[in-house]
């Protein structure tokens, strides 16, 4: 069983295990610091704790990796969030002459959640989630990870699983963290394609000319509609569901498969006439009509929260946080892997907590002997250890070599500036 | 900076000088008026430019920016403010009336002066830079392309343009992108390469080729990439202007006329309570069906059947309940009982809702008082998605939905046609006055809607007698009267600009 069954009473005594001996603090100090570049970067980074009891503290914030390291164990927060970074320690915030105390800097985040889509899948809904609506985050990630790289230019981008019901992306490039609220608005708004409440039954509209990046997307929901929507999801197969689709056409269209659907029982077959009939009328109106392309936008295309997306000082949940409810660990996503991304394969706290109890290979001993000289690297060197021999390695290399990239490309901007200037 | 009150250093300059400062009919504002002027023409040149921007303020909300509409009606007003819109400086004064070169010093020193009053906050800063960029892109828009040409070297504003090798390799995708470009356009015409970054009103509305970041942009868009600069431009000044302005405010002359200037655009933001407590609980209910604009109402009626709204609602309900005369407690009271109804224990909503009606009454954070959101805030910021139940139902919500709901609300078929027509034509406060007069059985509404707090008064008022109510009038024979027009749009619009104004100018009369 790759999940130990987790009982959210024992969060209390698995928390600190997990701080002390498995929760990535160099990477994630690391990653923090972006190379000790900006001055005070990670110093003025605020992060806020959810402990227990559903007590939230905000305006938290660390001078060294050490001191993230002792206060979490100290703290053992149930939920870690991170924020902006600030112009000034934000632990200090209360000091700071009024309206001087600003977010400056923050990751360009999205986070795409399952509820969102409520309206249009029939296999769970709210909290819920299975394999068959998991193809949603999968066709969401594919999606806006080709548009922020290719249409905006971003290289980092860190994708993560949330834990329980979706999936977060953390754009770290330089230019990214220095968005305005104005920019990253309009970067999100420039991905959203599903508009309207619950008050709108059409949420997608297309007309002509179709803009490349609509075009791209298409292409992945079609390459995933088929099996999702038509079989998984049976959007045609009940009454209700096809009377929801139907909705989303015009009457004529409407009246017809009214009609052929009393003959034509199988979804894919009905599918098919579906979009017979719009192609038919397409010809017959010289204006561009894309009902079918529409439905299939309107049923897989990705969702995200602008409000979440805009705000330079926006809290999002961290990477390597547990989510309290299920216990699974917020990992990041290796994208190359992606089609085989489950999960419900994802480690849960309980689970590696107890893959630390195995009998320890004898390698660990001669380590023992290095352990006395320093503790701190002790501490890190044991922790390494540790998470290794955990389910937890795997993901914790994801998280490595998305770090080793935004090396590389800092030092690659090194270089070229040094050429610009003539050093040597 | 330095500010028109301080002396005139042009001694020796010629007229020639000043001829050159405005050659052009527009201007980025760069450099501020040097000159000493009267304390009355400070006052009528800032009162003036006021009513335009108010006035290019209120056209935005009822006409697309890019519509003839909107273009005549503009076009119109900046006559009668004088203000300049003619190209040529030369072109012959109009007889008794005012040079162009006259109108030109107006706009530039207009515009100085309400940078004084509107620099101070956030949100006056924000109104201030949407109203002037609007204003900015109909005038360069209505440039000919020589004009725009001159105003961009004028200004040093140059542009990367793509390769004419690139062009052809994007061709695909450069008229996929942007509505009007053809094969033979991009090919004849520079399309510039810009950093998304400084194309934001393109990006966000995807009208743009995007590729590694950059946006690539048709000639007859550059307006989008001048604007942008425009409003960094506008913003780094007000954001320096706001430094220097304690040595303006220390001026006992110009301190009053600021502070009416920035309280003008305000006008009444029922940010102050009238009325604490004397509306009970139990009212709401009755009240949200009777008193209460649509989006209010359909909000409230949420909050019941779900026990629960999310932020967006939240904040714009919540304002609004503050902004009709609940007290804290009561609104703690109200929201929790709610809450507790659903998925959310009493314990839960102490720690995360409470936190937030508190924050609305000013009593965490940064204590600001909110205020509850006008109608042109609902309509125009953070449109409601999938869960959400906040926004103007006009605007928001589906014309076929809003019909049933009308229907199940008893508003008659007749009036619901003639609110659908407002709405077909973006009228959104017009048709939310016109359910008005339809559920409150009055053939005029007898106030401009532009705030929900507004609508909530004008019907407290009506209800409680404080005003007469007239029958209604067969409706249907008027509605056939005019069959495809909205009845009146226009002078509702102007009748609406000038109970504005009029508060504006009273302001300056009692001084």
């Amino acid at each position: 069983m790759s999940t130990s069954d987790y009982d959210p009473a024992c969060l209390p005594d698995l928390l600190p295990i997990y701080y002390r001996r498995l929760f990535p603090f160099s990477q994630y100090y690391r990653w923090l610091s972006y190379g000790g570049v900006s001055k005070n970067y990670f110093q003025n980074r605020e992060f806020s704790f959810t402990l227990k009891d559903d007590i939230y503290v905000r305006y938290q914030s660390f001078t060294t990796q050490n001191e993230l390291d002792k206060e979490i164990q100290k703290m053992v927060p149930y939920k870690i969030d991170i924020g902006a970074v600030y112009s000034h320690r934000p632990s200090q915030h209360n000091t700071v002459k009024s309206g001087t105390f600003q977010a400056l800097e923050k990751e360009l985040v999205f986070d795409i959640d399952m509820t969102d889509y409520d309206d249009v899948r029939r296999c769970c809904s709210a909290a819920d989630i299975c394999s068959k609506c998991w193809t949603l985050m999968t066709i969401a990630i594919r999606i806006l990870d080709r548009a922020l790289r290719e249409d905006f230019g971003f290289h980092h981008l860190l994708w993560v699983y949330s834990g329980r019901r979706g999936v977060h992306c953390w754009v770290c490039d330089d230019a990214a963290r220095k968005l305005s609220v104005a920019a990253r608005s309009a970067v999100a708004e420039y991905l959203s394609l599903v508009k309207g409440g619950e008050e709108t039954a059409r949420k997608v509209v297309l007309s002509d000319p179709i803009h490349p990046f609509i075009n791209h997307s298409l292409s992945v929901v079609e390459h995933y509609f088929q099996q999702y929507a038509i079989v998984d999801q049976d959007i045609l197969g009940s009454k209700e569901s096809v009377d929801k689709v139907l909705a989303l056409l015009p009457e004529d269209i409407k009246k017809d498969l009214t009609v052929l659907y009393k003959d034509v029982k199988d979804p894919m077959k009905r599918w098919d006439k579906l979009c017979n009939l719009v192609e038919c009328k397409k010809s017959t109106i010289k204006k561009g009509q894309y009902f079918d392309k529409e439905i299939m936008l309107q049923y897989c295309y990705p969702r995200l929260d602008v409000n979440v997306s805009k705000g330079v000082n926006h809290l999002l949940k961290s990477p390597f946080s547990v989510h309290p409810k299920t216990g699974r660990i917020s990992v990041p996503i290796d994208l190359k892997e992606l089609n085989t991304f489950d999960p419900f394969e994802v480690p849960t706290i309980s689970l590696i907590c107890e893959e630390l109890e195995r009998p320890r290979a004898d390698e660990a001993e001669e380590d023992d002997m290095k352990d006395k000289e320093n503790e701190q690297e002790a501490g890190e060197r044991r922790r390494i250890r540790d998470y290794k021999r955990t389910s937890l390695a795997k993901y914790v290399k994801v998280f490595d070599r998305f770090l080793e990239a935004m090396a590389r490309s800092r030092k690659g901007e090194m270089l070229k500036k040094s050429d610009l200037q003539k050093d040597f | 900076m330095q500010f028109p009150v301080r002396r005139k250093k042009l001694i020796g300059s010629s007229q020639n000088d000043l001829y050159d400062l405005y050659d052009h009919c527009l201007q980025f504002y760069g450099q501020p008026p040097l000159e000493n002027i009267s304390l009355t023409e400070f006052e009528t040149f800032a009162v003036e430019r006021l009513k335009l921007l108010k006035f290019v303020e209120n056209l935005g909300v009822s006409f697309g920016k890019n519509s003839e509409q909107y273009g005549k009606k503009l076009e119109a007003e900046i006559s009668s403010l004088n203000f300049p819109h003619k190209a040529e400086l030369s072109e012959p004064k109009v007889p008794g009336g005012i040079s162009e070169y006259d109108k030109r010093r107006k706009d530039h020193i207009s515009h100085f002066i309400l940078r004084l009053a509107y620099c101070q906050t956030e949100d006056l800063r924000r109104w201030f830079i949407q109203q002037e960029m609007d204003l900015f892109r109909y005038r360069f828009n209505y440039l000919l392309s020589k004009h725009k040409a001159d105003f961009l070297h004028k200004n040093n504003l140059k542009y990367e343009t793509v390769s004419a090798e690139e062009k052809k390799n994007l061709q695909d995708k450069l008229i996929a992108s942007s509505y009007g470009l053809s094969g033979a356009k991009v090919q004849e015409y520079d399309v510039y390469k810009v950093p998304f970054q400084d194309a934001l009103d393109l990006v966000r509305t995807r009208k743009v080729y995007l590729l590694a970041g950059n946006a690539y942009i048709p000639h007859y868009e550059i307006v989008t990439i001048v604007l942008n600069d425009f409003r960094t431009r506008l913003s780094k000044a007000l954001a320096m202007t706001a430094r220097s302005l304690p040595v303006v405010q220390s001026d006992e002359r110009l301190q009053p006329l600021l502070s009416h200037l920035s309280h003008a655009y305000v006008g009444q933001d029922y940010s102050i309570q009238k009325n604490i407590g004397k509306i009970s609980l139990e009212q709401i209910d009755a009240l949200s069906v009777k008193s209460f604009p649509l989006c209010m109402r359909h909000l409230h009626k949420a909050l019941r059947e779900n026990h629960h709204l999310r932020h967006g609602g939240r904040m714009q309900y919540g304002l609004f309940l503050k902004g009709i005369g609940l007290s804290l407690e009561q609104a703690l009271q109200f929201w929790r009982s709610e809450f507790v109804k659903g998925k959310v224990d009493a314990d839960k909503f102490d720690k995360a809702y409470a936190y937030s009606v508190r924050h609305m009454f000013g009593k965490e954070g940064k204590r600001t008082d909110y205020t509850p959101y006008s109608c042109m805030k609902v309509i125009l910021s953070n449109p409601p998605s999938q869960g959400d139940y906040h926004g103007c139902p006009f605007r928001h919500s589906d014309p076929e939905l809003l019909k049933q709901k009308l229907q199940n609300y008893k508003v008659s078929p007749s009036g619901i046609n003639q609110i659908l027509e407002l709405v077909k034509g973006m009228h959104y406060q017009l048709a939310c006055q016109k359910y008005f007069e339809l559920t409150h059985n009055v053939e005029d509404a007898g106030f401009s809607l532009n705030h929900p707090n507004q609508y909530f008064t004008e019907s407290h008022k009506l209800l409680s007698g404080g005003r007469d109510i007239k029958k209604e009038v067969d409706v249907s024979q008027k509605s056939q009267e005019n069959p495809a027009n909205v009845p009146r749009p226009s002078q509702a619009n102007s009748k609406q600009a000038h109970e504005e104004m009029g508060d504006l100018d009273s302001f300056f009369q009692d001084e």
